[in-house]
């Protein structure tokens, strides 16, 4: 079990360019623990393997997967590693970079684009000072663009950390959707 | 609402979707019921003289599918439900599992002892989490009160249903392809045969239905036939749901008769367009609809109609554009998300979309190369025909049918106030895409490289 904990800052080191060195441990003790109830819940059925990786992300500080808990979860389900990051990398729900505690996105598929997306797009990067795709210095928010995630009745529409917000049409609209969303008191959908 | 039907819809808001005895008190289940006192051979039947269409955009006989499907030898079977609506511009399905979860629940069951399957499964996306707890417990509730399970209402017929999750990928909408999902893999297309109704899940004979063609096959249990087809026109029997969005002033999901013009559908359910707007385009089913013209809305919504018109139901999705968007902004828009959403299995697909795509942007900055158009229709001619799977194969209709449409669009000099206006605010969002693009590449090392492109 250990080995999980002790080993990944050489994991990162040398040529392995593709993660960035961990300064800090993610896979802690007790997220092992929550991660294996998940892997419970599921049956270790290496068929829901992408339910697995998605429960698992929410869990996860900064709502990524990084190597070390891919390697885990292969172990834990005999799965080479390399099939979990082929699932990993492929799909859109799913990152292998870190986020944030909240992540913000914006549909910007063609329904919100003709009804206005891209005033949308402009003022979530003036609320949060920072480009589509980046993190703010604090580690809270995250904002990326997403493609269309039905909610085309309500657009242009956010999702934040999953919950669905719109139409928002005016800057004041999506301050008061991220404020709505604290109150809720920052619930997953 | 004027002109909507609720057949399909029947049950809407007349029952707490969190509690089963309500749904029972106002006769939940009773198209379970009646199948349930029929041979299979019987309840195919009701079906097929429904004549109801796949709605998840094939538009194949579901009497037809049923009847293959039970023909395929096997004693275990499975049912899967579709429920990975990605084609932007629907969201019906998301209504039918928010305000009539059991109605899914009923359909898949009747699909299973139609087919003689066991097992049923539910594929829901990962933008509709939200859904997740409310279907799990409808699931539960009808569990534990034998309308699923072992020995169904005391018959001999067990079905139990399992809840799937997608994880953001538009191909997985594809039969094959969203079976390699559930088998736990990434989402890329299978090669056919076998077909998956023959070795599909788990190698296993595979019935997959869309959300809307199951919950309707249950309501046609329930009502008949007769009732179905009392709706619609001959060729186009009963009732639709659509998705209605973009620019009209009341957007949402509404079921509606077949026969109902475009018009009537955009005047009278969607509440036209904004004062002082004129219509663009409108286009059908999906990102991979083809689009239409203002002069084509005397169409009527059928099956038969819409074709002949060079138009397609699809998904369902009606996408009203007015004068703001300009058509190249549109086609833009839509090309950005099939270069996103291609899986990158088959060359067409993958590298026709990037090509295309550098076209369309060549267009958009008003500088195309002479043989531009011509390129792109021999690369869309070529994706439709040589692509893997349908993503490749319907990726370029709008591109397609705008030309046919909108030949205007691609003559140089000849662009409008909208698409001057549209050029200034193409070239801001390029600036800020690229900048984006340059920041993800150094701070992130991320696999998905294509993700900047797009932001």
């Amino acid at each position: 079990m250990n080995a999980y904990v002790t080993n990944t800052s050489n994991t990162h080191q040398g040529s392995d360019s593709l993660y960035k060195p961990a300064h800090t441990t993610i896979l802690t003790p007790e997220l092992m623990v929550q991660i294996d109830s998940i892997l419970e819940r599921f049956a270790k059925d290496p068929t829901r393997l992408v339910g697995m990786l998605l429960d698992i992300q929410d869990i996860t500080p900064k709502q990524y997967l990084p190597k070390e808990i891919g390697v885990y979860v292969g172990e834990k389900l005999d799965l080479p590693l390399s099939r979990v990051y082929d699932v990993i990398s492929f799909y859109e729900a799913l990152s292998d970079v870190p986020r944030a505690d909240i992540v913000i996105q914006f549909c910007d598929s063609v329904v919100c684009k003709v009804v206005g997306s891209r005033r949308l797009k402009e003022a979530l990067e003036g609320i949060l000072d920072i480009k589509t795709g980046e993190t703010t210095k604090d580690g809270k928010y995250h904002l990326e663009a997403a493609p269309c995630f039905g909610a085309c009745d309500i657009s242009p529409a956010i999702r934040v950390n999953g919950v669905v917000y719109g139409p928002l049409k005016t800057e004041e609209d999506v301050r008061d959707a991220l404020a709505r969303y604290e109150k809720g008191g920052g619930a997953r959908a | 609402m004027p002109n909507t039907v609720s057949f399909i819809t029947a049950h809407f808001d007349k029952y707490n979707t969190d509690d089963l005895a309500s749904c029972l008190a106002i006769g939940g289940f009773g198209g379970l019921k009646r199948a349930l006192g029929l041979t299979p051979a019987e309840l195919i039947q009701i079906i097929a003289d429904s004549g109801i269409q796949g709605r998840g955009g094939a538009a194949y006989s579901t009497g037809i599918k049923w009847r293959q499907a039970a023909e395929v030898p096997g004693e275990d079977k499975v049912v899967i439900c579709n429920a990975d609506e990605g084609e932007p511009c629907t969201f019906k399905d998301r209504t039918l599992m928010e305000k009539d979860p059991f109605r899914l629940l009923e359909g898949m069951a009747i699909a299973g002892y139609a087919v003689g399957a066991k097992h049923g499964y539910i594929y829901l996306r990962e933008e509709y989490r939200h859904l997740r707890p409310k279907l799990q417990k409808a699931i539960d509730q009808a569990r534990t009160n034998q309308w699923l399970g072992s020995h169904i209402q005391g018959t001999n017929f067990s079905f139990d249903i399992t809840l799937y999750s997608g994880a953001g990928a538009y191909v997985c909408g594809e039969g094959s392809t969203l079976i390699e999902s559930m088998e736990g893999k990434s989402g890329r297309p299978r090669i056919k045969p076998p077909f998956i109704k023959e070795c599909g899940l788990f190698q296993k004979p595979t019935l997959v239905n869309n959300v809307e063609t199951l919950s309707a096959a249950a309501a046609i249990l329930d009502f008949g036939a007769e009732a179905f087809k009392a709706y619609g026109t001959e060729k186009s029997p009963g009732t639709k749901l659509i998705s209605l969005a973009g620019n009209v002033r009341r957007p949402g999901a509404y079921e509606i008769p077949f026969g109902m013009t475009l018009e009537t559908i955009i005047e009278t359910i969607g509440g036209g367009l904004e004062e002082g707007r004129t219509l663009r385009l409108v286009q059908l089913g999906g990102a991979s609809g083809r689009i239409a013209p203002a002069s084509l809305l005397d169409t009527p919504y059928t099956y038969e109609d819409l074709a002949k018109a060079g138009l397609d139901v699809g998904s369902g999705g009606i996408l009203v554009v007015d004068d703001r968007t300009s058509v190249i902004e549109f086609l833009e828009s839509i090309q950005d998300f099939f270069i996103h959403e291609s899986c990158g299995k088959c060359t067409p697909c993958r590298e026709g979309n990037r090509q295309i795509g550098r076209i369309i942007a060549r267009f958009a900055d008003g500088a195309p190369r002479p043989d531009d158009l011509e390129t792109a229709k021999r690369f869309a001619t070529i994706m439709s025909n040589c692509s893997f799977c349908g993503l490749g194969e319907t990726a370029q209709s709008a591109l397609l049918s705008a030309i046919r449409h909108f030949p205007e669009a691609f003559e140089l000099g000849a662009f409008g106030e909208g698409d001057e206006a549209g050029l200034k605010a193409n070239a801001n969002v390029k600036a800020s895409a690229a900048g984006v693009a340059v920041g993800e590449t150094i701070g992130k090392h991320s696999f998905k490289g294509e993700r900047g492109e797009r932001a």
